[in-house]
């Protein structure tokens, strides 16, 4: 399978020497079509994969594509095994198996070329302590092999890029958490990888610097990147991603575009109104799916109005509104409420 | 189980800068030391004991003991560099894994720490034996032999080292080597008094199996420069020892931080 159609830019990474420099092949909106209309291979294609530690499933069988240029989300909640999915990707943790092959080579055969081509944001921030800000980039570029006269450049750049220069000559450990957290995507960024894998970017990020991370997340896709990303705001998974899965227990729940999924599962809009016995009476009757939630119903239905002029008008409610429904929604009545330990 | 030999590259060498450029961002505290340390046992134990001590089989007391400071030197460097510190990089600086994220492989990270702790004994020897040149207590030119030997005796001490570093739980728990095996050997490797005058069973055991014993012998024939007894043994001894250490660090490593 993979070699044959080498008219496609991407899958110019089986062949042996290739001009990695040319990113305008990887400018490619549709995911799934070329400009061409071929279809395209997926950048990451997992099958099956399975991680376990003695007898914990981490991640129990998953099958996935990730498309070239496409923002790509894992959300799930603690202990999901998203963590687990990205080092795998990374090429830092074997599978137990199953396949998973990332620009069309497998994680465990190649792992030196995909790595080469690969920006690393992980979970736990793991900056060089003995270095300064410019310098952890300088020696992560030396890692890459990149010379350094053109590593200085770059981290320069990369730095005003996340808004450091300022700091560019302080010890890591007089930068705040955020501060961190943007230098390491800017370490992400000093190999110009083709694909950036990011375990949650925007942990522990103000609004301000959130929006800048967002930003420069739109930047990097429009570039031509792919973006593989987890997190646990799914207000952002929303505004980034193209597709998303949801996992839970080491498995996948559902896959899709966020709006299709908010659409799917969540309905347009959502209604909520008082925890009554008599509102509860009512929604039986009108026969809508609700649920409960403390002292509030959440009703799901195509027909939001309806259903809020019936509650007034029958069933003295309290309170009522009607908002649009969203990713929360299908997150949490997909993957329940209770607390995960 | 189906063992791998581990296959580190040249990539190890990217490592080994890394830990280079640290090293000499702080120099003026590594250089201390090596500096002040011979300075002090030559006064103390060489002059100050030595009068008591007068001569060991034929040689003059400081004599004896400079290429002993020098062994010892080694040891220190590279031994406390491949567990403390690389233990502290590994666990609480997640430096190794910073670094195999990037094309580098875990075997590469291993062996350049392992070069890297080389390179320290070899620093922290030349610097010494400048210091031991300069109080004319070792003779010229076979000891400018000890400079490339010291890299291989320092890859010895960070291999077996780096299996401790592999295999503790925890930080504490490598006090256990350094108080248990390093501080032993520290006395007891033909160092300050000669071997013959422990009981023969323990004599047998140092010049078999104790690292130390071996460094002394060689280092000491190149600072008299005349061959001792066991030189030839004690060098193969090194160099095959090193080798295996080499690679079962980087195998024991790469079974700890893979899963
Ligand atoms: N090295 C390890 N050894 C043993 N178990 C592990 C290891 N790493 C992860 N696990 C377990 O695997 C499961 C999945 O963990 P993972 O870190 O992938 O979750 P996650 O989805 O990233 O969670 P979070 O949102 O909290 O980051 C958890 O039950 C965790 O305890
Ligand atoms: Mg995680």
């Amino acid at each position: 399978m993979v070699g044959k159609n080498k008219g496609a830019g991407h899958l110019s990474f089986t062949r042996k020497k290739v001009d990695f420099t040319e990113r305008v092949l990887f400018r490619v909106n549709n995911p799934s079509i070329t400009r061409k209309g071929l279809p395209v291979k997926p950048i990451i294609e997992g099958r099956g994969l399975r991680k376990e530690f003695g007898t914990l499933k981490a991640v129990d069988g998953i099958t996935f594509s990730v498309m070239p240029g496409e923002v790509f989300g894992f959300l799930g909640p603690n202990g999901a095994g998203k963590t687990t999915t990205m080092k795998m990707i990374e090429c830092v943790a074997p599978a137990t198996s199953g396949i998973l092959t990332v620009f069309g080579l497998d994680v465990n055969r190649d792992p030196r070329r995909i790595k080469r081509w690969l920006g690393v944001v992980p979970q736990e921030t793991n900056l060089d302590p003995d270095f300064t800000t410019l310098e952890n980039l300088l020696v992560y570029a030396r890692y890459f092999g990149i010379p350094a006269a053109e590593a200085r450049q770059r981290s320069e750049e990369l730095l005003s890029f996340v808004q450091l220069s300022e700091k560019r000559d302080v010890p890591i450990e007089k930068l705040s958490g955020g501060m961190k957290r943007r230098l390491i995507l800017a370490r992400a960024l000093v190999n110009s990888p083709r694909l950036l894998v990011l375990d949650e970017p925007t942990i522990g990020l103000d609004p301000q610097a959130r929006h800048l991370m967002w930003e420069k997340l739109k930047t990097l896709q429009a570039a031509g990147n792919t973006i593989v990303l987890t997190t646990h705001y799914l207000e952002e998974a929303e505004r980034l991603c193209n597709r998303l899965v949801i996992m839970d227990h080491g498995k996948i729940l559902v896959e899709g575009a966020p709006g299709d999924l908010v659409r799917q599962y969540a309905g347009e809009d959502v209604i909520e109104a008082d925890y009554t016995p008599r509102v509860v009476r009512c929604l039986e009757e009108i026969g809508a799916r609700f649920e409960v939630h403390g002292d509030m119903v959440q009703v799901f239905s195509d027909r939001p109005k309806e259903v809020a002029t019936r509650l007034l008008s029958d069933c003295n409610p309290g309170r009522v509104f009607v908002r649009r429904g969203s990713l929360e929604d299908v997150f949490l009545s997909l993957t329940g409420r209770a607390l995960r330990d | 189980m189906h063992i791998m030999i581990p296959r580190p590259t040249w990539y190890a060498w990217k490592v080994w800068r890394r830990n280079w450029d640290v090293f000499f961002k702080t120099y003026r505290v590594n250089f201390l030391p090596p500096f002040v340390e011979p300075v002090l046992y030559l006064l103390a134990i060489g002059y100050g004991l030595g009068i008591f001590v007068g001569e060991i089989e034929g040689i003059p007391y400081v004599h004896y003991i400079a290429p002993a400071l020098l062994a010892i030197s080694m040891m220190n460097s590279s031994f406390f560099e491949c567990t403390y510190s690389s233990f502290v990089r590994m666990y609480y600086q997640k430096t190794f894994d910073a670094m195999i994220s990037t094309p580098l492989s875990i075997e590469d990270v291993i062996a350049g720490e392992l070069l890297w702790g080389a390179t320290r004994s070899l620093i922290y020897a030349t610097a010494m034996l400048v210091v031991l040149v300069a109080f004319g207590v070792v003779s010229l030119p076979s000891s400018l032999l000890v400079i490339p030997f010291s890299f291989l005796a320092g890859l010895l001490f960070s291999g077996i080292a780096m299996c401790f570093t592999a295999i503790t739980p925890g930080i504490d728990t490598l006090n256990y080597p350094a108080f248990l095996f390093i501080t032993p050997m520290f006395l007891f490797s033909g160092t300050f008094f000669p071997l013959s005058v422990l009981p023969e069973a323990l004599q047998v055991f140092a010049i078999g199996v104790l690292p130390l014993a071996q460094v002394v012998t060689v280092t000491r024939s190149l600072t008299l420069a005349t061959p001792l007894p066991f030189f030839f043994y004690s060098l193969a001894w090194i160099a095959s020892c090193a080798t295996v250490f080499f690679f079962l660090s980087i195998y024991l490593m790469k079974k700890r931080l893979v899963v």
